[in-house]
């Protein structure tokens, strides 16, 4: 057992390391800057920025094909990325979807014309992807949706609303899964595009979250037309295109951000509690510990996941553990961080209270991170059915023409 | 990267997962809880044939300097097989004691015997149902020789030595390598909440002993088995864990109740997600311990508290989950599922319950944070 790089990993860190050092600053003190993902458009122009450099540089697509403009280089290169980008202060939360989950989709499922005229804008970060996938009527039962599409000449006519679409107001392009057929069964009358986000007849609106900023939308379909060109896959096999989508979804979506382990183990030597550090409090010790635990679990289950795609075998179910444990530490770890300063815990004035309000915004943003990408409930019936082997759930919709499944008030 | 065992271990997991299905079946367990035997002799004789106990000792004092990786990969077998036998103690406890502290004189009179399992080793710490809170220990010694009470003392009724730990004139805490064949001590069985691990009670009235170490060091030699120890003992842990929560999950796949596999309602779906989470996380841990030990790294003592605590947590809640899955078979004698929750509560209390290591996990960042 050891920790080391080969020769090739070893030259390739050198080599992200010094990309960044060059185009980004090194973190300091408490990660309150990675936390700003407000998508105001000087952070949208940074972005887009730093993901241009990044393209020259060759970084942007460590894995894909030469074919696509990637750099055909093994899995285990992108997490060496990865590694050597958690150092720094970058900006994040823009591409992550289009270049994580949509453009593979596209990759795979379009045509090679597709993939000339879109990946390359797509990786040099001129053009945005997002995913419009859940509805108002469901996210974790992607596949009820209702917005349809009609078979229209050359094309196919959209009608119906998405919702979460987390980018859609700055977003160029996104891929879409529509019902095609609501008289077979739910899953099977499905079908995959991909569109124009200023197409006629899309309307965007944006919502505000908890957390109060808007980085996700409602976006309504009126009448808009698709060419039948930029179907992904075949008419009907929509569920099985947005497995590949969900698939990378779960690579793409990484640990959650800060506050972890270092910040609450700073803030607790930082603060006294009844004229104590916090820190002397043997409750207080008890919980960083068992978050220490976990967070170096965490992190060593990566290790063990790297070595997996050093030696050229797929990951084992350990990678989908990630998500599921990392999210409900965050959201404890803010909750009990607030506790850590009696009543002015609730403050938000940056200037007034530790770490910059780091551990208040993190109570406000943590919930969401329970709920995208897989809600906590649904991550574990997928460990419990792919990786435990346990039954699916029953279903009150199996076997049902889609048109004659039972539905809710909301 | 290489954060695995390496294809050699692997393969010595997989003859040593072999061998225990065969040789030490839940049945064989159950053979030493009812009492019928102190331990299972003829598989404490098998291993040291496979060359298990000497696994980690080094070549020049009989062993087959296999390493400690290997004895990881081991004991994550012997984990998994509840194997009732004195290897944790033998081995991970009196043998490393001798190893980390054992004169030439003590290395090379011992540790052969450990080795091939000739001679079985224990170590003698714990003075009644207390936490060691830095109170003095009752057992002292002078002039070479021990007096007061050890208990529980693991395989101590059988065992041929043990290190003992005790006060002396001028220190608090030193250790002493004892033989138990002596008429200055006696020996009685205790009952513990893991039959299938025979405990003793240990009474020294003036016994011969000779030091371990410096007397002055005592604690620091203990704090280093222990954490060393811990890692080991950490895959027993994981071992254990993952046997119980298959067991949680073939028991749920093939139990019906309502008109369907029990395991396909989510309160028990979500458990034993839950339950692998905190086995697989277990895993990483141990396998850190496993790194620090191989390398002799000074993250050791940070990673025995985090694979410690880690692993007690993932086999305590693997076993109880599965009894409860199991509903009232689960809480029969018969069936098999209480060996793991005894194990598992034992193996959690063995060098230390789990909120002396979080305060150890704790007090190790402090201080890396200090330098
Ligand atoms: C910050 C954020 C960004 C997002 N970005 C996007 C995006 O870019 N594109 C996109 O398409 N979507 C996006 N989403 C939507 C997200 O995928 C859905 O919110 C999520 O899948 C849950 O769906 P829902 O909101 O309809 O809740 P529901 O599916 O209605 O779930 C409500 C509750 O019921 C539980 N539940 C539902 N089904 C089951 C079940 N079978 N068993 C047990 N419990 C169940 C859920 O776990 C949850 O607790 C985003 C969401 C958030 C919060």
């Amino acid at each position: 057992m050891d920790f080391n790089d080969s020769p090739e990993e070893a030259a390739f860190r050198a080599e992200a390391r010094a990309f960044f050092e060059k185009n980004a600053t090194r973190k300091s003190g408490h990660a309150a800057a990675q936390r700003s993902r407000a998508d105001d458009a000087a952070n949208l122009a940074a972005a887009k920025d730093f993901q241009r450099r990044k393209a020259e540089a060759g970084f942007a697509a460590i894995t894909w094909p030469k074919a696509f403009g990637g750099r055909g280089l093994p899995p285990i290169m992108q997490v060496i990325f990865n590694q050597e980008q958690a150092s720094f202060e970058v900006p994040r939360g823009f591409f992550e979807i289009g270049l994580g989950m949509c453009i593979p989709t596209l990759m795979k499922h379009g045509t090679p014309e597709h993939a000339k005229r879109y990946v390359p804008p797509a990786v040099r970060g001129d053009e945005i992807w997002c995913q419009l996938f859940s509805e108002p009527v469901g996210g974790s039962d992607l596949a009820g949706l209702i917005t349809r599409a009609v078979r229209d000449g050359d094309d196919w006519v959209i009608n119906g609303q998405k919702i979460w679409t987390s980018g859609a107001h700055y977003c160029d392009f996104g891929i879409i899964v529509v019902r095609t057929d609501p008289n077979v069964a739910k899953h099977e009358g499905l079908t995959m595009f991909f569109l124009d986000m200023k197409s006629p007849g899309i309307e965007v609106r944006r919502i505000k979250q908890v957390s109060g900023t808007s980085n996700f939308n409602e976006v309504f379909f009126t009448d808009v037309r698709v060419p039948d060109s930029q179907r992904l896959g075949a008419v009907g096999e929509g569920w099985k295109v947005s497995l590949t989508t969900l698939m990378n979804e779960r690579l793409a979506v990484g640990e959650a951000p800060a506050p972890d382990f270092d910040d609450i183990f700073h803030l607790a030597r930082e603060v006294t509690v009844e004229g104590k550090p916090a820190i002397a409090d043997r409750a207080m010790r008890e919980k960083l510990a068992d978050w220490y635990v976990e967070t170096q679990g965490l992190k060593l289950t990566k290790f063990r996941t790297m070595t997996a795609l050093s030696r050229s075998q797929t990951p084992g179910p350990e990678a989908s553990i990630t998500k599921l444990v990392s999210a409900t530490k965050l959201q404890e770890i803010a909750s009990t961080g607030m506790d850590l300063l009696g009543e002015g815990g609730s403050l938000m004035e940056e200037s007034e209270v530790p770490a910059a309000a780091l551990f208040q915004q993190a109570l406000l943003y943590s919930p969401g991170l329970r709920i995208a990408g897989g809600t906590d409930e649904i991550l574990r019936n997928i460990i419990a059915e792919r990786v435990l082997g346990l039954p699916a759930d029953m279903r009150a919709d199996k076997e049902l023409p889609f048109n004659k499944i039972p539905r809710g008030k909301r | 990267m290489n954060f695995d065992f390496s294809d050699d271990e692997k393969r010595l997991k997989e003859e040593a997962h072999g061998f225990l299905n065969d040789r030490c079946p839940p049945k064989a367990v159950r053979r030493v809880l009812e009492g019928e035997l102190p331990f299972d002799r003829d598989l404490w004789r098998g291993v040291a044939e496979l060359g298990w106990t000497g696994a980690a000792i080094p070549e020049a004092y009989g062993g087959v300097g296999l390493g400690h990786v290997g004895l990881c990969a081991l004991a994550e077998e012997l984990g998994a097989a509840l194997a009732p036998i004195p290897f944790a103690s033998s081995i991970y406890l009196a043998a490393e004691a001798l190893l980390l502290a054992g004169t030439e004189a003590q290395k090379s009179r011992w540790l052969p015997k450990l080795a091939t399992g000739q001679l079985i080793g224990t170590i003698a710490v714990a003075e009644g149902a207390e936490a060691r809170s830095g109170k003095p220990l009752a057992t002292s010694a002078e002039g070479g020789r021990l007096s007061g009470t050890k208990l529980p003392v693991a395989d101590g009724a059988y065992a041929d030595i043990a290190i003992v730990a005790a006060r002396t004139a001028k220190s608090p805490l030193a250790l002493y390598v004892v033989e138990l064949n002596q008429p200055e001590i006696d020996r009685a069985p205790v009952k513990t909440i893991d039959p299938s691990r025979g405990h003793a009670r240990l009474t020294f009235r003036g016994a011969k002993a000779e030091p371990l170490g410096s007397e002055a060091d005592g604690e620091a030699i203990l704090k280093r088995l222990y954490d060393r120890a811990a890692i080991l003992v950490g895959f027993e842990q994981v071992g254990g864990a993952s046997v119980a929560l298959d067991m949680a999950c073939n028991y749920a796949r093939e139990r019906y109740a309502f008109g369907r596999p029990i395991g396909s309602q989510q309160a028990v779906k979500h458990k034993l997600a839950d339950v692998y989470c905190a086995v697989e996380l277990a895993r990483s841990n141990a396998y850190w311990g496993a790194w620090a030990l191989g390398a002799d790294a000074p993250e050791l003592p940070l990673a025995a508290a985090t694979a410690r605590v880690a692993g007690s947590r993932a086999f305590y809640v693997a076993s109880k989950e599965n009894i409860q899955v199991h509903g009232g078979m689960g809480f029969t004698w018969e069936g098999d599922c209480h060996l793991y929750y005894r194990r598992a509560k034992h193996l959690a209390l063995m060098l230390g319950a789990a909120p002396e290591w979080k305060e150890k996990l704790v007090n190790e960042i402090e201080r890396r944070n200090a330098a």
